[in-house]
């Protein structure tokens, strides 16, 4: 409360104040006969309020499937009981546990006030109290029931908002706009869950609550597990593609990263979410077929074997391999696959040509080049943002799409870049491998494009023979790999 | 219906339904409805056949890959509770359709109970014909328990009724409690006798497949019931309406459900594929995993392991090589069975802790961690904590190690004299034994 500008204090007691008129009045008036239903539905209400929602509220907003039990019971108080009774039922959200008393007061205060009002409005475009006589009509109970829905939403809407906006002196319609115009879908669905549970109760009492609830409640139960498997999802992934990055010592947090860089690529092009959302999965598992990598191969200083070279090159069609069955994958397993082509036809494993690759490895190649650049590699430590950013347009057109380059530099001014490892870093898995043949290893993927220039092989005709050194492999492998087919 | 084994399984339910419906049809077709009620009854069984058809249609798959028609279901049940004398003036006639309270002789049951099972017999099978013209198939189990689930819950409700004797005006609440009582028994009747089939079709104890049809189907059954009871206490009143009203809360349940079973299904799907990466890489040999995961599956089924713990067993065992990655070099083969204990032992530990990585996977990690250890080691005692399914893994693993991909019988059968080698020392008896028993059904069915 202290946090609060004094406007939205003196909002906050108004609001209180005739919410707590509107309560007495309701109280003084409301039928004996109605007295059992108040009590039955403001308790119903109560237990809703404390019964927390399963979903965690992070993943309840993110994917919009909260469903709430409680609007259905508000919506049956204020046709079953009007104007004096609703508002008793609705203030019992002061009741809500672990609130603050001034929220739950305010709380409770809005939700009096908005059941007043549409209890009000329900009966004054002519909508019949739903008791023992009642009989349905549409356009005596259906249409008056859109009505008081709508006028819900509103009053509760601008209760909510001028709140908001008091307090964050932001304009209320954006507030409205940018928060609660999509409650508005749900609140008619849960309006129509409220008539059912009235109707019923109409007939059979309380015993309509569990039937018309039940549904409900099982529904919810079932969006908290889906949601529970998302997440359980996104961690299974994730600490897979750290297998990974273990076996390769110098790309901790690479997919990660690549993955976020390619999804910043992706919607400053204008890609729609649903495509946006299968990059994502597409950055991530781009090096997933290094897995299938021997760890001897892949940490192995010095000298390459034909074979061993063989493999490494090998790990986007194993990529492919690994994640062509993954059905939701979609357009990302040509991704995968195809992430080490290049604009200029030079690239692998297919040698496809300009538009001929397709748009997620167009997107994956730049993110990773830039990953690989501005983070620390055996040979050498981590460049500048700036310095990538010069590199990429350099090879604009030969290694990459300019288009996307430009997406990805325009992404960055926007949104900044941290470069820093987001994952959790302390893998318990000791590494056989790393210990015998000792470390350090080389990264020797790999995607930077300026190790070959460094080296000066950046030619089709330089990567003619194995070389000896670490770090020209490294080049080798990146960018005149596909001569080596 | 995918082999003669399903069929055969379902075999005495299938009969059971057939014998229902055809006395069903005959008396529905010989009764006699007074003459100003009978239009009703036509268009009110009509109206119910629709629906059902349409829910039949909109059949979701739950997670776990059990199939179910809630819209269907629920309406089946409704029209079996149908009372028709809420509310003398109600839209479905003075009389009701199936007369009024009063009248309730053996007759009326009867002819109440077969009209139901009539209807939802007749909107199923329309309800289930597109999908059999695409080739789906139908789901001749299922129909069956819903004809004889929705014959119950009719014989049940009335008789209760008359127990009951409510007057209509002042104790329509006996008649809800009445109808949920109903409803939750037919449901329960169902789980068991879809346990039943499943357990035969399977081969796991009936117990086992008692639980985990509970277990799976408690939630969309008491939304299923709930729906029922709510449109066979509303449509008198509403009328029509009360059909696609009271269906919108189930389509919202049928929709989270959907969405759940998709990502479980991605779930697995995403495991499965991530277990080839011991392949592509050549640290395993080709199918390995999969060979390894269906077989360790249908032991730990017919052991009678349940089906939340057969999911850990499944996950355990596609990626009970994983640990290998973090090999050097690759075993010559992928045999792990090949390599001395102690590196065995290495994998299995490597591989538990990268699936313990996840977070969420432990029970799977915890699986893992364990294939490698011997039954009892040096005829000591045994450990009570070496969980079943790592036994499973364990001897699963050495057979695949010798067969492979190999179908020849005669291989088979050595593998299985090989593994009976090492039993009580390496391996579970149990567990060799029931890997035998599949083994040899599968070699029988070879001839």
């Amino acid at each position: 409360m202290r946090d609060l500008p004094i406007r939205s204090r003196l909002y906050v007691a108004a609001v209180v104040v005739v919410g707590m008129l509107v309560l007495v009045v309701g109280i003084r008036n409301v039928a004996i006969g109605d007295l059992s239903t108040v009590l039955i539905l403001a308790t119903l209400f109560v237990m809703m309020n404390f019964l927390k929602s399963p979903l965690r509220r992070g993943v309840a907003v993110r994917e919009g499937i909260d469903i709430s039990v409680q609007m259905p019971i508000s919506m049956a108080s204020v046709l079953l009981l009007g104007p004096f009774g609703a508002p008793i039922v609705a203030a019992s959200m002061a009741l809500t546990p672990n609130t603050p008393w001034f929220k739950r007061l305010f709380n409770g205060g809005m939700a009096a006030i908005t059941a007043w009002v549409a209890s009000e409005a329900y009966l004054r475009v002519g909508g019949h109290p739903i008791n023992v006589d009642f009989t349905f009509s549409p356009r005596h109970v259906l249409l008056p029931v859109i009505v008081t829905a709508l006028v819900m939403e509103l009053v509760n809407g601008l209760l909510m908002v001028a709140v908001i906006a008091l307090t964050e002196r932001v304009s209320p319609i954006r507030v409205w706009f940018g928060t609660l115009s999509e409650s508005a879908f749900p609140m008619f669905i849960y309006s129509i869950f409220g008539l059912m549970l009235a109707v019923v109760w109409s007939y059979v009492g309380p015993i309509s609550a569990a039937l018309v609830l039940a549904p409900l409640m099982v529904a919810r139960w079932v969006f908290a597990q889906f949601a529970a498997r998302q997440e359980a999802y996104e961690a299974t992934m994730r600490s897979l593609i750290q297998a990974v990055e273990t076996k390769d010592a110098y790309t901790r947090g690479h997919s990660e990263r690549v993955s976020r860089a390619s999804v910043l690529i992706g919607r400053r092009s204008g890609m729609r979410e649903d495509r946006v959302a299968t990059l994502r999965y597409a950055g991530m598992l781009h090096d997933v077929g290094k897995l299938g990598v021997p760890t001897l191969v892949l940490q192995k200083a010095g000298r390459l074997s034909e074979e061993e070279f063989d493999a490494i090159q090998q790990h986007p069609s194993r990529g492919r391999e690994i994640t062509k069955e993954l059905e939701f994958l979609g357009e990302a397993v040509e991704g995968i696959h195809l992430h080490h082509e290049r604009i200029d036809g030079r690239g692998y494993p297919l040698g496809l040509k300009g538009m001929e690759i397709p748009e997620f490895a167009r997107i994956i190649a730049v993110a990773d080049a830039f990953d690989s650049m501005t983070t620390t590699r055996s040979y050498r430590g981590a460049r500048s943002v700036e310095d990538a950013v010069l590199e990429l347009r350099r090879c604009k057109g030969s290694q990459f799409d300019p288009d996307l380059v430009e997406a990805l530099v325009e992404g960055i001014e926007v949104d900044g870049w941290d470069a820093t490892d987001t994952m959790p870093s302390d893998l318990p898995v000791a590494l056989p491998g790393a210990s015998e043949i000792g470390v350090p290893s080389f990264g020797s993927d790999d995607d930077d494009p300026t190790a070959a220039r460094q080296l000066g092989i950046g030619g089709p005709a330089g990567a003619a023979a194995i070389p000896d050194d670490a770090s020209e492999l490294d080049a080798l492998m990146d960018v005149s790999g596909e001569e080596r087919r | 219906m995918k082999d003669d084994r399903e069929l055969r399984a379902a075999g005495p339910l299938l009969i059971a339904a057939a014998l229902v419906v055809v006395a069903s049809v005959t008396i529905t077709a010989a009764a006699q409805p007074e003459s100003s009620a009978s239009s009703d009854v036509w268009r009110i069984s009509l109206a119910f056949a629709l629906f059902i058809a349409v829910g039949e249609i909109l059949r979701i798959t739950l997670p776990g890959g059990r199939q179910t028609a809630p819209l269907a279901s629920a309406g089946a049940l409704a029209f079996a509770l149908l009372p028709g004398f809420l509310g003398a003036e109600g839209v479905f006639g003075a009389e009701g359709i199936f007369g009024s309270p009063e009248d309730m002789s053996a007759g009326r049951l009867a002819a109440a109970a077969a009209l139901a099972v009539t209807v939802v017999t007749v909107g199923s099978v329309v309800g289930a014909f597109p999908r059999a013209l695409v080739g789906r198939g139908m789901h001749l189990d299922e129909l069956a328990r819903r004809i004889l689930t929705t014959m119950f819950a009719a014989a049940l409700f009335r008789p209760l009724i008359r127990v009951l004797q409510p007057d209509v005006n002042q104790h329509a609440w006996k008649i809800a409690v009445a109808m949920t009582f109903a409803a939750a028994l037919a449901g329960i009747l169902d789980a068991v006798l879809a346990a039943a089939v499943r357990a035969s079709q399977s081969r796991s104890p009936f117990r086992t497949a008692v639980v985990d049809e509970f277990r799976a189907l408690a939630g969309i059954a008491s939304a299923i019931a709930a729906t029922g009871v709510l449109i066979a206490l509303a449509a008198p009143q509403m009328g029509f309406l009360a059909l696609p009203v009271f269906a919108v809360p189930l389509l919202l349940t049928q929709f989270s459900f959907r969405r759940y079973a998709t990502i479980e299904a991605t779930y697995l799907q995403t495991i499965r594929s991530l277990s080839k990466v011991t392949e592509v890489g050549g640290y395993t040999e080709t199918g390995h995993s999969r060979r390894v995961s269906r077989l360790a599956v249908t032991v730990g089924r017919e052991m009678g392991v349940s089906e939340r713990d057969l999911t850990d067993l499944e996950y355990a065992a596609l990626m009970h090589d994983i640990g290998q990655l973090s090999l050097p070099e690759p075993i010559p083969g992928g045999a792990t069975t090949l390599v001395a204990p102690v590196d065995q032992r290495r994998i299995a530990e490597l591989g538990a802790a990268v699936i313990r990585q996840t977070g969420v996977l432990d029970n799977a990690a915890n699986i893992v961690e364990r294939q490698s250890d011997p039954y009892r080691p040096h005829r000591g005692s045994l450990d009570p904590d070496l969980p079943l399914e790592s036994r499973i893994i364990k001897a699963v693993n050495a057979y695949d190690d010798l067969v492979g991909a190999s179908l020849e019988s005669d291989r088979k059968l050595q593998a299985i004299g090989r593994l009976e080698l090492g039993v009580d020392r390496e391996f579970d008896p149990a567990v060799v034994d029931a890997l035998a028993r599949i083994i040899e059904r599968q070699t029988e069915y070879a001839y």
